[in-house]
């Protein structure tokens, strides 16, 4: 197979809040092979709320990060739901609007750039399963986790809108009835677990305003997990681990029940699988301990 | 008209029933039909009151999508039944199919709801035209299509209520108004000839207001006119900071400290955020913040990372801003 290789976008969480998952992510491309070129010049993607405040911007600087993986030739792969959104919906409004794509230009020309609309913007999850290919993937397990009961949490940028997710990627996902996820966790030895939460949402966006309603859907979708014997969850979403791994004491408040699940990035449960260590996936980086391992 | 030919395949399903007059509590009815590739959900809800059960109730009136009577619950997903049709549901499902009220916690009978939060909640929007035209006008009050085309399909609503109860934040937060009051909000909103004072104000607040959307989308993958709730409700955001209603309050200063964060660093200063959205009131953070730091998972300001070519996303902010605060 023809070596794969992408632009890397970081985000922001990758570079603070969640070293492991930057760590993991560089762990798991060396174990399949992958080159990862990583985009430094890009900006925050506005994580949504940016675009509250001033569409226009955002485009223009979801424009230029894309730009920068056009310049590379490369599909540009993100490890963040929420930077995927972004990044996508950009991409979509400007592919389909060619005056909106002048103008944003008109900008990006200011500083030598242009976005020409010719790299696809993917999730890693999406890269190693369409790209890498799941099969392969169970051939280089070397520790099948074959022990634990693993909760798939999808987390809601991945999945919805459907119709951006189909456009971006090889594979269609079903945002009702996800699978992806389910067949990495097998892929990887494990057993997947079913709850209804898994492609619920986690409340992060609105953790500062509304703090209840986030912590109740945090606790309400860690005690589905539980509820079906989960032994751990796992997400492709820097911002629902953070959610569900350090937000778990007002969960447990706001539901009336003590809840606390290990949550593993998407890269760290198949770097496991791979044989990484412990201390290359930056286990030790997380709020609610991985102690199984 | 399709060439393809029809199919039929062996469908259960389990369908919630009850009656507030005399059940305690619901209970679920199975039944299994042979449906074929042409039937939509709402010929399956007829087949049962039909074929199976008299009493089965549930509301339908136009059956062409327009009068939003009939949205129920399949599989948990919020479904105009007129409309969606069967094989879609069984690929999105499989053959085992669970039929329930759009909100089983308001359920009246059957698939009969009590819709009042939602009504209550439209009505709070101010869900008309707000102008002074005169009664007998000299000419017609004339909207440009131009202008027609602000309203982004937000007038195609039927009010079926498919995005107010797949909304999770809806279910939670009981003052919030919810995806399909604020696309009634956004339709005379974007009007040209709309102009009431304190709508947008008012959809705007704490607690009731777009502020608290979650941002999961749900709204936007279960309308079955493709209106795209979420889109007016970024929409009404814009708008409050535009038209400069926007209250100095920790959701929009998040949204705003994104700016300020980029134009600095380039990237988000995560810490930086929290701070500036929240001002004193980040003393209850402190705890989860230092259950972080002792994981390494805070950076400290001095090691803020910054994206390369920094001047070029400054320089792009100052040319590309369209809003201020």
């Amino acid at each position: 197979m023809k070596k794969l290789k992408y632009a890397l976008f970081t985000g922001c969480t990758a570079k603070q809040s969640t070293p492991e998952q930057m760590m993991s992510t560089l762990a798991v491309a060396r174990k399949l092979n992958i080159e990862l070129i990583e985009l430094t010049e890009a900006s925050c993607c506005g994580a949504s709320h940016l675009q509250d405040y001033d569409d226009f911007l955002s485009l223009v600087l979801n424009a230029r990060n894309i730009a920068y993986a056009e310049k590379h030739e490369l599909t540009m792969v993100t490890i963040c739901n929420t930077c995927q959104l972004n990044t996508a919906m950009t991409k979509h409004r400007l592919d389909k609007n060619p005056e909106l794509k002048a103008k944003v230009n008109e900008k990006l020309a200011e500083v030598g750039l242009e976005y020409k609309g010719t790299s696809n913007v993917i999730h890693f999850l999406y890269a190693i399963i369409d790209d890498f290919g799941l099969d392969k993937i169970k051939e280089l397990v070397v520790k099948p986790l074959s022990q634990f009961n693993i909760a798939p949490f999808y987390g809601c940028h991945n999945i919805r809108p459907s119709e951006l997710h189909d456009e971006s990627h090889k594979q269609k996902e079903n945002p009702y009835n996800p699978t992806s996820l389910d067949d990495l966790i097998i892929a990887c030895g494990g057993k997947n677990v079913d709850y209804e939460e898994k492609n619920k949402c986690c409340g992060f966006h609105v953790e500062l305003q509304a703090p209840h309603t986030a912590a109740v859907l945090t606790g309400t979708a860690i005690a589905g997990a539980t509820d079906q014997n989960a032994d751990m969850m796992v997400t492709p979403c820097p911002l629902c681990h953070l959610k569900l791994d350090t937000q778990t004491k007002s969960a447990s408040e706001a539901i009336g029940r003590e809840v606390s699940l290990p949550v593993l990035h998407m890269q760290q449960m198949v770097g496991l699988a791979l044989g990484c260590t412990p201390a290359e996936l930056g286990l030790k980086h997380h709020v609610t301990e991985v102690n199984f391992i | 008209m399709s060439t393809n030919s029809i199919t039929t395949q062996k469908v259960n399903f389990k369908v919630f029933r009850f009656n507030a007059d005399e059940d305690y509590l619901p209970y679920y009815e199975n039944y299994t039909m042979d449906i074929t590739s042409e039937e939509v959900v709402l010929d399956v809800l007829n087949r049962i009151k039909w074929d199976h059960d008299g009493s089965f109730s549930y509301r339908r009136s136009c059956r062409h999508g327009i009068c939003g009577a009939c949205a129920i619950k399949v599989n948990g997903r919020s479904t105009l039944a007129c409309k969606e049709s069967m094989t879609t549901m069984i690929e999105y499902f499989g053959n085992e199919i669970t039929l329930e009220p759009l909100s089983t916690k308001r359920a009246v009978k059957d698939m009969i709801i009590d819709k009042a939060d939602f009504w209550d909640k439209h009505a709070s929007v101010t869900p008309y035209l707000v102008a002074d035209i005169d009664e007998c006008p000299s000419c017609e009050n004339l909207v440009s299509p131009h202008d027609a085309e602000e309203l982004n399909e937000a007038d195609l609503c039927i009010q079926c209520g498919a995005c107010h109860y797949a909304c999770p934040v809806v279910e939670i937060n009981s003052d919030f108004f919810g995806p399909a009051a604020f696309v009634a909000a956004y339709r005379f909103e974007s009007d040209v000839r709309d102009s009431d004072g304190n709508r947008l104000i008012n959809v705007n607040e704490e607690k009731q207001g777009v502020w608290d959307c979650a941002k999961c989308f749900e709204c936007a993958e279960v309308c079955p006119k493709d209106i795209n709730p979420i889109d007016k409700i970024t929409k009404l955001h814009q708008m409050a900071f535009k038209k400069g209603v926007a209250k100095n309050n920790v959701a929009t200063r998040h949204a705003v400290g994104f700016l300020h964060s980029i134009k600095k660093h380039g990237m988000l200063d995560e810490g930086g955020l929290v701070l500036y959205s929240e001002g004193a009131h980040i003393v209850k953070h402190i705890p989860v913040a230092l259950q972080m730091f002792k994981k390494g998972k805070i950076v400290m300001p001095w090691n803020m990372p910054k994206s390369d070519k920094l001047d070029e996303i400054q320089k792009l902010i100052k040319s590309s801003s369209t809003v201020k605060f």
